[in-house]
């Protein structure tokens, strides 16, 4: 039983470190970015190879891949989707527009990964070593990326909480319209928060490289994580997220241990329909009126 | 008027930039064979295409048209030109990519695809226009049917049936010279493969006199496998066997050493043999058994791994890989037998020849590959074949102890 509670939530820190980028994208700057998990794999690709090339703890190497991420992001937001947004008659036009956008995005940088990586598997050994946790065995690489997802989690939810900045981003969240009402610059925060969801996307990636095999054209298997996590825990809402992962992490353990593994799939989507049949806002998701 | 013009322009300019270009593609046009060559580069199966498909791919054409390419019967060479498209691991793009390669490449040979399900879509179409297609990356039981119904089919990678049975054989062995208890956990991915290897491996094992104490499967793609482990674990079993594919094999492997699974034989199929495998594992997987296996010690593998590193950039797997340029080197020795890009000769000749490849002597029975590795071991950083079906060169089976 304490088996199934701590590898399910070790596997739920997991899924929420995978959607926390997303939940910032799509629930401040109204991008449903289907590229989150090619950013994720990039991060991943950074990690490996400052892990295989200079012998860098993952850890270390986020120092670099974080910023670089965070600039990246920007970047594709001020050029690519500002545009859009700018554009957008609607939430619901914007929607379509940047789901478009990248999704075409997410195939330019597969390719992209193709030709500077190559398409072979990638994957390294990093604390890989059993800790005892009430008397069974669990990766440390696991219990240290749950660490890392508390770390980047809770830090989140202070910046939006607390400061003033994550005010602004919250204001943004509810009604851009409203919010450039009390003097906030909304493209601004919007960009910022598209960077940000990058820049945490990407250090997922760093920290998932450290216990799972990737290659090029995975990417697409996050998003879909990060998708369902995002909408059962309702836009927007870190807390929401976190909660969906930990559900969902805890559920897919439970069924893979107490019924049978080949369940875990069929567990996750019955879950996931269950939240959009009771709860279409999602676990803490406002009703829109 | 005007726009005209400039377009004249456009293209006379064009055309005299490019006629030294076209003058060089004019001499060897008539020069080169066509061939063609489909298969994942994204989506689920590109990793595994990437180590064992496209660079063995690379290798064999990099060595042809090095020794100025294929020989035809008047004593000339023709270089191959190499037409790749990407299938994403999408049936119906295979499909679509082998019609646009004899339709409009007109591609004079296709090298067949990767994947047991993709190679089996196109069989229809390879054998409507008369294309061989010496498949490697499938293995079925139902090679003898499909042969039977395209006759430019072959196969060489092996069958189910046979996988199943040399795992079963091995870890019979052990059991009977008291290395090991006859407990065996059993996992595998829920996929094609991994679900027909299961079924075949049940009554399989039973008839062995080994005892399947753990039995389960999981989704496609999971990695998060603690609890497949835990539970393989908690049933205190004598050997591991996992029907499994990358990227899961290696998630199997971190767990089994985090868990400290204590089994004196542990085995995972697909990609166990690759190099990442043991780039990742470094010694602790020495012992470990997998799907495939080489003749290290063949007078013919000689130079293969070094060649390979050189001209397709990376290393090579120790089962597939080999065996796909295996199947280049056949299609290689019938084209240059027959002396002209003659497809349904060189099919024939394919059927009833000989070959010398890099896995040793090959010769079609049924136009399948009789011969073939079924269980490799890593010993001391090499993935040496430890089983088969009638190869030379079998290594002891070594236990395995601890990680």
């Amino acid at each position: 039983m304490t088996d199934i509670l701590i590898t399910g939530v070790l596997l739920g820190a997991t899924y929420a470190l995978m959607a926390m980028g997303l939940t910032l994208q799509y629930g401040v700057a109204r991008i449903m970015n289907l590229a989150n998990g090619e950013m994720l794999v990039a991060g991943a690709f950074g990690a490996f190879w400052f892990f295989s090339g200079h012998k860098l703890s993952p850890y270390l190497a986020m120092g670099v891949v974080v910023p670089a991420a965070f600039l990246l992001n920007w970047l594709i937001y001020r050029l690519l989707l500002a545009p859009l947004v700018r554009r957008a008659k609607n939430r619901g036009q914007l929607e379509v527009d940047s789901i478009l956008a990248t999704f075409g995005m997410s195939f330019v940088m597969v390719g992209l990964f193709l030709t500077l990586f190559g398409g072979n598997f990638f994957s390294y050994s990093y604390l890989a070593v059993p800790v005892q946790i009430f008397g069974s065995a669990f990766g440390l690489n696991r219990v240290v990326a749950f660490g890392a997802a508390v770390l980047i989690c809770g830090g989140l939810y202070a910046l939006l909480s607390a400061s003033r900045l994550g005010m602004a981003i919250r204001a943004v969240a509810v009604d851009p319209a409203a919010a450039a009402l009390v003097a906030i610059d909304v493209p601004r925060v919007s960009a910022f928060s598209f960077a940000l969801g990058g820049a945490v996307t990407a250090a997922a990636g760093v920290v998932l490289s450290s216990f799972l095999t990737l290659d090029a054209s995975i990417g697409v298997m996050f998003t879909m994580k990060a998708l369902i996590i995002v909408i059962m825990g309702g836009v927007g809402e870190v807390r929401g997220a976190v909660l969906a992962a930990l559900i969902l992490g805890l559920a897919e353990t439970a069924v893979a241990t107490l019924i049978d593994p080949g369940l875990t799939l069929a567990a996750a989507y019955a879950l996931f329909i269950a939240v959009l049949l009771l709860r279409p806002q999602g676990l803490l998701g406002r009703r829109v009126s | 008027m005007k726009r005209r013009s400039t377009l004249k322009l456009a293209a006379s300019s064009a055309l005299v930039g490019s006629l030294p270009l076209l003058w060089s593609v004019g001499a060897q046009a008539a020069e080169t064979i066509k061939i063609g060559a489909v298969a994942p580069k994204t989506g689920p199966l590109a990793g595994g295409a990437a180590v064992t498909h496209w660079p063995s791919i690379k290798m064999w054409v990099a060595q042809v048209n090095g020794r100025g390419g294929l020989k035809m019967k008047d004593g000339s060479k023709r270089l191959i030109e190499l037409i790749e498209y990407d299938d994403r691991t999408n049936p119906g793009e295979t499909i679509k990519a082998v019609e646009r390669l004899v339709t409009q490449d007109k591609a004079d040979f296709i090298i067949s695809p990767y994947g047991t399900g993709l190679n089996l879509a196109v069989a229809p179409l390879f054998a409507k226009h008369g294309y061989p297609q010496i498949a490697v990356s499938a293995i079925t039981d139902k090679t003898g049917e499909l042969a039977a119904r395209y006759p430019t089919l072959f196969f060489t990678l092996g069958t189910t049936t046979a996988f199943a049975n040399s795992v079963a054989e091995v870890l019979a062995k052990m059991h009977k010279e008291g290395k090991i208890g006859n407990k065996v956990a059993m996992v595998n991915v829920a996929d094609a493969f991994g679900i027909e290897l299961a079924e075949a491996a049940r009554p399989i094992f039973k008839k062995h006199g080994l005892d399947i104490v753990f039995d389960k499967s999981y989704p496609l793609g999971t990695q998060d496998l603690a609890p497949v482990m835990k539970g393989a674990v908690a049933a205190k079993p004598d050997a591991f066997v996992a029907w499994s594919y990358p990227p899961d094999t290696f998630a199997l492997a971190e767990l089994a050493k985090i868990e400290n699974l204590n089994v004196k034989a542990y085995y995972s199929a697909v990609a166990t043999c690759f190099p990442a495998f043991s780039g990742k594992f470094g010694k602790s997987i020495d012992g470990v058994m997998g799907a495939g296996g080489v003749n290290l010690d063949a007078p013919e593998m000689k130079g293969f791994f070094e060649e390979h590193k050189k001209l397709s950039g990376s290393d090579a797997d120790f089962w597939a890989g080999p065996v796909t340029y295996a199947s280049l080197q056949v299609l290689e020795q019938a084209i240059e037998a027959v002396g002209a890009p003659d497809r349904a000769a060189v099919t024939e000749h394919i059927k009833k020849a000989s070959f010398k490849t890099v896995m040793g002597d090959w010769k079609f029975k049924n136009q399948t590959i009789e011969n073939f590795w079924t269980v490799g071991q890593w010993q001391g950083g090499k993935f040496n074949g430890v089983a088969s079906t009638g190869k030379a060169g079998e290594k002891p089976v070594v236990l395995k102890t601890g990680w």
